[in-house]
Order: structure tokens, then sequence, then C-alpha cells
């Protein structure tokens, strides 16, 4: 248990411990992720209004430090940075050079982590683990999870359906829970590792006692009560995999933009591409890797021509990758229900409602040669 | 690997702003590399002393508004092997191509004293409606790393880097908060190629469409968007209307929210 008061101690723990700390923090008109010096920093007694293509901010009526969903940033900006250098190479009298790309830096505390964020980072680590990918790695080694536990369901969460949230359940170092009744403002602190324990050693906790235990289970299960979405789970991925002429493609995409809002919005949508950049003279090269999504034309270039031309077989592709070969390729979904991209797609198209279009029946083709 | 002579360009102005030309003197730190790389041959921004072509690369600024810009863009393309276009005039008209919606002749009688003095076409049109292009560089003005980046392709011999995706994917690598999503202003990112570093939503503004149309655009289902945020018809019409009117997805757009606008 560790009171509103002693919170500052734990950021000050999180520091003496070598981290750095990056959380939610308001910027622009939203909760963004970055750098937490002081606690000041953290969205105090704001929150989020959430609906397709729609995000405001607003006041609460409490000081809640974890009072909001999730916004348009994850924490894949820092695990797998959106522009990153991986090596440099230099010409030599017969040859070339290659030297590797040092990742510098303390480790990183990520404070505030949800539990579908938690899912979507064990999603990376097999992505990219399964990719061997030397930087994804390096950012990752040594990072601290600090989770909280949801206390309230955003307009486009749809985790509960997942089964990823909204309770953080394992994994983590730390969890909070984040409780606040009239008259105490507190946190429920769970350890999850050894890392997380040494980071409480020192600070000044109480005890938990049965009547704190539940409060924080009454959060959790208040929260899961109150999504703002779902999706029927069940069998995706025969449905995806199968319905790839379903007439809800078509319809999708009259709508879709084809901007790649959702793809650089979503905690696990790892595309990305690599390209050198050699600087005039010709003597050095960088080579740069940044995200790129399945919804641009150049993705699926192959020798002059787009493999994946339409609007409509970018995002079948996209769904079918999410919610269905995901499951061939890592063995789970791609999806965590955070409901980022049907927040922030510009016309609001909403992942949820498609699936449901998608597993109504296709009405028979109006004309069918004998 | 070195060639028999240092490339010769030649940076040529049609009706513009030399806003794109000046791009090239703005790559400061780099512009004494490019200036090693190849002997500048024709550059009035920079030096008077004009050399004659034949050029290797052609970077032309600027779009076609008189019979005399017709002759002279011919007489470039027959001296150059390699034409590049650059900004948006060159590429879409620019934002003289507003008088192709437009009487001109009304113009000429209401604006000079001398109308007989002004000799013009109807017409502001791309360099491409005029001759064969090797490379359209987007953007109003140009970016000066993707301006390096296409002449650093065309004398290493490889295809120029530049993605012809939306503003919004780099707008999101940035960082950046929707400004569309989470202020309800509107924003052409969604259609628009990317090119400029999405520098207006990053100061709160709405994409202008500066570097004209993504690859794959779909207008009309942003004009919906836009209609909800409580934009009218003839806005509409407008915000389509500016640097690249000409470029066929914006065009279509403006013309049907044009149209839709004065129908009864």
């Amino acid at each position: 248990m560790l009171e509103r008061s002693g919170f500052p101690s734990l950021l000050a723990a999180l520091r003496q411990h070598g981290y750095r700390v990056v959380g939610p923090t308001i910027r622009d008109g939203a909760i963004v992720y970055g750098d937490i010096r002081e606690e000041s920093d953290l969205p105090i007694g704001w929150t989020d209004r959430q609906d397709a293509g729609k995000y405001r901010l607003e006041r609460r009526a409490d000081r809640a430090l974890f009072g909001y969903a999730v916004g348009p940033h994850s924490w894949k900006k820092y695990l797998f940075p959106a522009h990153e250098r991986l090596w440099t190479a230099v010409r030599t009298d017969a040859s070339f050079a290659v030297r590797p790309e040092p990742v510098e830096g303390p480790p990183l505390a990520f404070l505030g982590v949800r539990a579908c964020e938690m899912a979507a980072i064990d999603i990376s680590d097999r992505v990219f683990g399964k990719a061997g990918d030397p930087a994804y790695s390096a950012h990752r080694r040594g990072s601290l999870r600090v989770a909280v536990q949801c206390g309230q369901a955003g307009g486009t969460c749809f985790c509960a359906s997942m089964g990823t949230g909204p309770g953080v359940r394992k994994g983590f170092d730390l969890a909070l829970t984040e409780i606040l009744s009239p008259g105490r403002h507190y946190f429920l602190v769970e350890v999850g590792s050894r890392e997380g324990a040494a980071v409480l050693s020192g600070l000044p906790l109480a005890p938990a006692s049965q009547t704190d235990t539940a409060a924080a289970e009454a959060v959790v299960a208040r929260t899961a009560a109150s999504m703002g979405r779902s999706m029927d789970a069940g069998g995706l991925r025969d449905l995806l995999v199968n319905n790839p002429e379903h007439p809800r493609w078509e319809i999708v995409a009259r709508r879709c933009l084809s901007c790649t809002n959702c793809t650089m919005a979503c905690p696990t949508c790892f595309c990305n591409t690599s390209e050198e950049v050699p600087d005039l003279s010709g003597e050095r090269t960088e080579r740069w890797r940044r995200w790129d999504s399945c919804f641009n034309s150049g993705f699926s270039a192959l020798h002059g021509a787009s493999v994946r031309s339409s609007t409509k077989s970018r995002y079948r592709q996209w769904l079918a990758h999410k919610l269905g070969t995901w499951h061939d390729q890592f063995g789970t979904s791609g999806c965590v229900g955070c409901g980022r991209c049907i927040t922030w797609c510009p016309v609001g198209i909403d992942i949820t409602e498609e699936v449901a279009a998608l597993r109504l029946p296709a009405p028979p083709p109006a004309e069918k040669k004998p | 690997m070195t060639p028999p002579h240092k490339p010769r360009l030649g940076v040529f102005k049609f009706a513009s702003c030399d806003g794109c030309q000046l791009t090239l003197l703005d790559c400061e730190d780099e512009l004494l590399a490019v200036a090693g790389a190849v002997e500048i041959a024709e550059f009035h921004e920079a030096t008077s002393a004009g050399v004659d072509g034949p050029y290797d690369v052609a970077l032309v600024e600027g779009s076609v508004t008189t019979a005399d810009d017709a002759r002279r863009i011919r007489e470039i393309r027959a001296q150059t092997r390699t034409l590049v276009t650059i900004g948006a005039c060159a590429t879409a008209g620019g934002i003289q191509a507003l008088r192709n919606f437009a009487d001109v002749e009304e113009f000429r009688r209401v604006v000079y004293a001398r109308p007989e003095f002004i000799q013009t076409l109807g017409t502001s049109t791309p360099i491409r409606d005029h001759v064969p292009v090797d490379f359209e560089l987007r953007g109003c003005p140009i970016d000066k790393h993707q301006l390096l980046e296409v002449i650093s392709a065309f004398l290493g011999r490889r295809s120029p880097n530049v993605p012809t995706e939306s503003v919004c994917i780099e707008c999101k690598r940035r960082g950046n908060v929707c400004v569309l999503v989470a202020h309800g202003t509107p924003c052409l990112g969604p259609v628009t190629q990317t090119g400029c570093g999405a520098i207006c939503p990053a100061f709160h503004r709405g994409c202008y469409g500066c570097f004209g149309p993504q690859d794959t655009p779909n207008a009309a289902s942003l004009v919906g968007k836009l209609e909800e945020l409580g934009m009218a018809r003839p806005a509409v019409a407008r915000v389509f209307r500016t640097f690249n009117a000409l470029a066929p997805p914006f065009r279509e757009a403006a013309d049907a929210a044009a149209k839709e606008a004065v129908a009864p």
C-alpha cells in the first residue's frame, strides 16, 4: 500500500535505481508518453473521452493520476522507434566497413502500462524475438514494467472480450491499482519481480488489508463491466482466412483512407522498411529503419508494381493478418483490444463493427454462371 | 567509378515564386558538397554565368503559362538527359492554375492598365503536359532533404527514395497528436503525400495539401469527415483548390464539392 502522498518517492526510487522513467503526460490535447521527471508531469485530474474517430481530453472530478484509458502513443515508440539508424557503412580501399549502431542510455521504466499494453509488449517480444532483432532487444533489455490496473474503460476499449484485460495478472515488475475512496487516495502495489521489489525497498509502504485488496479488485471489476465496445473473438482466425471475397471488404474500402493511422497507433503493428541513406560523395551510407504500413502501396511493391494495389486488398491484408494469420505466425491474435485503431482512424472505421459484419453471411452473388 | 566529367546541372524557372530553387541554396551545409559533385551550368538565382547545354540533370521549377514557356521547355528537354520537375507549380500547375477555373481575359482587362502588354495563356499547366519528365519532386515548396536525395540518387545512378504515402504516417512517426481526431481541425493529411515532415500538424494546423495527393487517396471519404466537422461545400472546394488544384484527385474532389454547392 502506498499513500498518494508517497507517490513521488516511487518516482525518485525508479530514478535512483538508474531508470529513465517514461509515462503518461499531456501534450497537444492528448495523453501521450514522454519523460516523467516529477509527478506534475502526469495527467493529474484529466481523463479522455473516446469514440470512433474522436478523442477529447476532459477534466475529472477528482485528482486521479491514471484516470484515463490509452492515448495515441504506445510503448512501441521506445522499443521499436519510428526512425532508427541500424548501422553505418564507410567505403574502404577495396571494400567497405560496417559500424553497428550502439544503443546507449539508461534502461527504461515504463510507468502506467495497462493490461492491453502488457499483452502488446508480450506480443512484440515474440515477434521481434522470433526475428532475433538486435535493436528491439537492446531497447527492451533491462526495462521495467510498472503496470497500472485500469480504473475506467475508454469508449473504444474492448480488452475484456479479447481476454487481455482490464486486469494485469502477470509479467509486470510492479502493478499499481489507484484507489480513490472518499477521503483517501492510495495505491495497492503488487510486486511481480525481483527488480520490482528492489525499487520498493525504502518506500513508505504499509501492508494491504483485506479491505484494500477487495477495493482494488472492485476497481478492475468495475472497469471490465464498462467496456466501450466488444468483439466476439471466437473462431476469428478461420473467419478471416475463409472470407477473402466477403462483400464487406468492398464496403469498408469505400471509407478507408489508406492513410496508415490505424497501423501507426496499433501497439503491435511492427511493419517497417529499411533504406540506405548514402551521402553525396558515395563514401558513406547509413541504414535506417522506419515504421511502414501494409496500407502503403509501396509496402507490397515487388519489382515495379504493388501486389496490393487496391485499398480493399490492403484493409483485408491488415485485418486478416492481425486477427487471423497472426495466430499461425506467432501463436496469438495480434489484437489486444486497446481500441486505438478505432479512435485514431480519421473516419472512425471500427474494427469491432467490421468483424461483426464479416460474421454475417455474405449474400449470394447476383449473377452466377452455371 | 569516377565519371569522365562532372555532371552538368541546370536549374530553370518557369511561372513560379522561386521558392523551390531557393531550397537548393537553402541546403547550406550540403550546398558545397553539391557544388563539388556537379558543375552548375545554369542557375540564375545563384549565378548569372549561364553555360549552354547539354545538361545531365535539369531541375525545372514553375508551370507553363505563356507560349514562350511552352517553346522554352521543349528546348531544355532537347538538351537534357534527366529532367526533374521541382515543386507544385511544375508538377501540378501551382496556385496560378486557379486561372484554369476562371476567365483570364477578364483578369487582364480589370487588373492591368495596359492589357495589351500582357501575353499569357488561358491556363497554367504542369511541365509533364508539354514534355516527358523523368522525375517529379512534389511540394510547395519542395523539401531540401528530398531534393538532396533526388540529386544524390541521379548522381549515384539509382532511383530516388521519395515515398508517395500519406502525411499521416510521418505525423504518427513524429509522435504528433492527430489534429483531426483530437482537436476536430480539418486536415488534408490523409489524402496528401508525405515529404514535408508533417510540419503543420506539429504546430496544431491541419495539412494544406502542399505535396499533392498521396498515391491512393480517398478524397470522397475525407470530404465526408470535413463536412461532419462543419465545413460547408464551398469551403471544401476551396481547400482542394490551392497549390495542387490540377492534381486529378484534388481537382475531382473540388469539382464535386463546387458542383454540389451550386446545385439547388
